[in-house]
């Protein structure tokens, strides 16, 4: 909170304060301590990826994309989250709208409820699926007489990636929606705006910052989610392998270059995905104080 | 704060609608089990400028939220120039509505901000760009920030922000004008200002005018009339002079201003303490003991052993050509009062006090 900062400069007015600050030895080490997390989980397994990658030279790095398995495995990543994403953003919008704007008895269920694939294991999850649409699943015969195979197939891997995923959006934008209230909103109802109009020129711009932020984050999880998709995938080659699921079939098989190649793909997303989130902050700095400030 | 000018007035910004009655017919609101509002009526005349009074939580927000259509009462009417608005959605009621805490679109410039209600409109209802673009230049000139069309709300003052959402209001032509604490979260001086400037733009529109405040000095300055809540009661409407003269319930009177409550009683309608006569009416209250009301300046500083009651003086202090003392009685009351003459205030000096008026309520 700005506020916050204010206060804390004001007791802190340039250089630190003895009394609210520790020793520089403690200080020192607290840094240390934080710096050489970052290093050993973050900055070392990013850089192990790329090295990994490259440690037979550029070509064999792309070799690994000219690989049918591996582009049908990119085309089938990418197949999915281009529905789980704009599914999710949908979903978010429509149920972080009603519980942040509206009263309503059964909110907290709902609240529970979307935090549901958070909680669960995505091995759980997947296995649900197999459990509802499987050979043997409640829904079989239904889905032999319509002809429809759903688990071992993209329409699976689709409802699993939607399920892990489900969660993001709506949890980003209730806190933002809670704390922005109604007043705006109200503000152009009585103006005579109608819903639909308040929602996409009230609503939206006062929430776009925070939907970008989460559709970045749920694009970034989409791509890589592994658990659930593993278990409905079935593991076809070519046919039901997903990025992630690829690069552990590789990593199987000792083809560790092949394995990092692809792998790298997924590091690059999350720091393209960083990147533009950086970027954005950096562009639009004054909008995102101004739209967290009242 | 910059005067209308005598231009201003000739132009059609805010043409001259005709200003519309508005009754509040019985109107009652709980929420979660607690009542809100019970029974509330009130009749306000086309042109009017009322103000709903009352301290924080005596439902005057709430009413001024039923006016407007935010709120939806659990029973009674509320009518817009003897038709029933009741049941018409915030839209249909065409209210102009200014927020406490202004509630612009921050990522919409002031113009934009002014021209939302004429652009919200469906295309056939919607006047012309230019004509949008003539009404905000015109609205903008009449709030005095012609320069800040193309501001956003952030780089301006409180005030010029709580200005910019009465024209964001006024340019939707609303039937009538609702402000809900339309100065409660600006500084005293420039809530000076726009009360001014409010009263001003009223006496230009002639709208019905509506305002809620629990500032008492605002209402009594502001309004034509003062309709008083207490938890969720009408407890009295009247002009400003009325309601300071004949206050009709005790939360009025408290609500009004300091008094202190004293012990007397009533003989054929009027007040005496001992033996003395008080010029207080009782009218109304039975002969025996009755609560009086005295404010600070309703008493008269006389020598010792005289008037009608005795005291020494606890502390003082003179500001703006009053001297305040805080004066304990002999029967261990400690209250204020206020005189016009210049006192040593020295500690424990023995006074006498005459009391000049007063209110007296039935005990």
């Amino acid at each position: 909170m700005p506020d916050q900062a204010v206060s804390s400069n004001a007791i802190v007015p340039g250089k630190p304060n003895r009394l609210v600050t520790e020793s520089t030895v403690v200080r020192i080490a607290l840094i240390a301590i934080a710096a050489a997390f970052l290093v050993l989980f973050l900055i070392l397994p990013l850089v192990a990826v790329f090295q990994q990658a490259l440690v037979k030279g550029l070509n064999a790095y792309f070799d690994s994309f000219a690989d049918e398995d591996a582009q049908a495995a990119i085309k089938l990543s990418l197949y999915v989250t281009a529905i789980a994403v704009p599914f999710n953003l949908v979903f978010g919008l429509a149920a972080s709208w009603s519980i942040a704007k509206f009263e309503f008895t059964g909110k907290s269920f709902l609240l529970t409820l979307i935090d549901i694939p958070f909680s669960v294991s995505p091995v759980v999850s997947g296995l649900i699926f197999i459990l509802l649409f499987g050979a043997q699943g409640y829904f079989a015969p239904l889905l032999r007489t319509l002809d429809l195979q759903i688990v071992f197939a993209t329409p699976g891997i689709v409802l699993a990636t939607i399920f892990v995923t489900l969660p993001l959006v709506a949890r980003q934008l209730i806190p933002l929606m809670q704390e922005q209230g109604v007043g705006d909103e109200e503000a152009a109802l009585t103006l005579g705006a109608s819903g639909l109009y308040t929602f996409v020129t009230v609503t939206l711009p006062n929430i776009k910052w925070g939907l970008l932020y989460s559709v970045l984050l749920c694009n970034a999880r989409a791509l890589g989610e592994f658990g659930a998709v593993s278990v409905v995938s079935g593991h076809i080659r070519g046919l039901t392998d997903t990025i992630p699921l690829h690069v552990e079939i590789l990593y199987n098989e000792y083809n560790f270059v092949g394995a990092f190649a692809v792998a790298s793909l997924l590091a690059g997303l999350a720091l393209v995905t960083l990147a533009v989130k950086s970027l954005l902050e950096w562009l639009y700095a004054d909008d995102l104080a101004a739209s967290a400030g009242h | 704060m910059p005067m209308i000018s005598q231009q201003a007035r000739g132009t059609d910004v805010i043409p001259a609608l005709k200003p519309t009655t508005v009754t509040i017919d019985r109107i009652s609101k709980t929420f979660k089990g607690a009542s809100v509002l019970e029974d509330i009526s009130l009749d306000i005349k086309a042109g009017e400028l009322i103000a709903l009074l009352g301290p924080s939580g005596s439902g005057k927000t709430t009413l001024l939220r039923i006016i407007a259509g935010l709120e939806f009462p659990d029973g009674g009417r509320v009518e817009f120039g003897g038709m029933d608005a009741t049941g018409l959605s915030v839209q249909k009621r065409k209210v102009g509505f200014v927020f406490q805490h202004y509630a612009l679109f921050k990522h919409l410039t002031i113009a934009g901000n002014i021209a939302y209600g004429l652009n919200a409109r469906p295309r056939a209802e919607r006047p012309s760009k230019s004509e949008i673009n003539r009404r905000v230049e015109a609205l903008l000139d009449l709030i005095k920030l012609s320069n800040f069309a193309d501001r956003y709300p952030s780089q301006l003052s409180g005030g010029q922000r709580q200005r910019v959402a009465l024209a964001r209001a006024l340019a939707v032509e609303p039937r009538v004008l609702l402000l809900d604490e339309p100065f409660g979260a600006l500084d005293a001086q420039v809530r000076k200002d726009l009360r001014r400037w409010l009263r001003d733009i009223h006496i230009r529109t002639g709208q019905t005018t509506i305002f809620v405040t629990h500032d008492q000095d605002e209402a009594l300055e502001l309004s034509d009339r003062v309709a008083i809540l207490h938890a969720g009661h009408l407890e009295q409407v009247g002009t400003p002079n009325d309601v300071q003269e004949h206050p009709a319930s005790i939360p009025v009177l408290k609500f009004l201003g300091d008094s202190c409550e004293l012990q007397a009683h009533s003989i054929n309608g009027q007040a005496f303490i001992g033996n003395s006569k008080l010029p207080v009416a009782a009218q109304n209250v039975k002969d025996g003991p009755v609560r009086l009301f005295v404010r600070p300046w309703q008493f008269e500083l006389v020598a010792p052993e005289a008037g009608h009651i005795q005291a020494n003086i606890k502390s003082g202090y003179r500001s703006q050509g009053l001297s305040h003392l805080s004066v304990a009685s002999d029967n261990g009351q400690i209250f204020t009062v206020d005189t016009a003459r210049p006192v040593s205030c020295q500690e424990n000096e023995r006074i006498g006090l005459q009391i000049t008026g007063g209110h007296s309520f039935p005990a």
